[in-house]
């Protein structure tokens, strides 16, 4: 086993967990958690790649990553900024408590 | 080295899974972090030293604290979460269920595929490199991450800072009152 399939089993095992756990929660802020962990995992795909693929340009995948992490940066913020308006609105961040999407 | 990556991947790997199946907010906050932490160790492991301080910036220092807030925000709920009604417990096993055949489909994929041998030395990248890449090939994808993240944050501090009880029709009454 390559180190390339080591770092492809780690980020799929990564990506498998933060999945589980954003469909297995009923917490807003834990599901966002679970999407940021997915996404950390397709980061570590791209570094993998980078790593021990055979890369055309020496800084490819770290562009990807940069670009990634600064996409999830602002996912992040619009995502607990929109659980924080929920909460104004009913006094709960359940997810099955948010279903409706007027007042 | 294989050894110092498995340890690694095992410490993310573990705090990732307590900080999902926690019951605790707050555990599973700063377990996440201890997450991101091992990521970026990894990221170090690798050679790309440049991107795991991203990641150590990034998210164990700012998505960590804006996660920690909006717990602390939100803090009401947290009987909510602890009480397991048997829906709950359905959706966990299916979640999981779910989670692990993905996994294994995963994990089948890329042990029958085989990759061309990559190099043995890390590609030397230095952070004057990455600087002239990020201004000259990627200076359009630099401009358009920049507005991103503006729009972004702004949108954020308008979503979070409106008070729904005080609307915009009636923020100007409420003002006058005192």
């Amino acid at each position: 086993m390559t180190p390339l399939h080591l770092c492809l089993l780690i980020s799929a095992g990564l990506f498998s967990i933060g999945l589980a756990g954003a469909l297995a929660r009923s917490n807003t802020i834990l599901v966002l958690l679970g999407i940021e962990l997915m996404l950390n995992a397709a980061n570590l795909n791209f570094i993998a790649f980078w790593r021990f693929g055979p890369s055309p340009a020496p800084a490819n995948g770290m562009m990807f990553v940069l670009f990634s992490i600064a996409v999830a940066a602002a996912e992040a913020a619009i995502g607990l900024a929109l659980i924080i308006a929920v909460y104004r609105h009913q006094k709960n961040i359940r997810l099955q408590d948010a279903d409706t999407l007027k007042g | 080295m294989t050894i110092a990556l498995l340890l690694i991947a095992g410490l993310m790997l573990g705090s990732a899974t307590a900080a999902m199946a926690g019951r605790n907010l707050i555990h599973s906050a700063l377990l996440l972090i201890a997450s991101w932490a091992g990521v970026a160790a990894i990221y170090l492991w690798a050679g790309a030293e440049f991107v795991a301080f991203a990641q150590v910036l990034v998210y164990v220092g700012a998505i960590s604290m804006v996660v920690l807030f909006a717990v602390l925000l939100t803090r009401q709920n947290q009987i909510a979460d602890q009480l397991i009604a048997p829906p709950t417990r359905l959706r966990a096993a299916a979640a999981v269920t779910t989670g692990s055949c993905v996994a294994a489909v995963l994990a089948a994929a890329i042990c029958s595929s085989s990759f061309a041998p990559g190099a043995a030395e890390p590609p030397s990248t230095t952070v004057r490199q990455i600087g002239l890449e990020l201004m000259r090939q990627d200076g359009a994808a630099l401009l358009i991450v920049g507005i991103i993240l503006t729009v972004a944050l702004l949108g954020a501090t308008i979503l979070a800072a409106t008070d729904p009880k005080v609307g915009p029709g009636s923020s100007r009454a409420g003002e006058d009152v005192p």
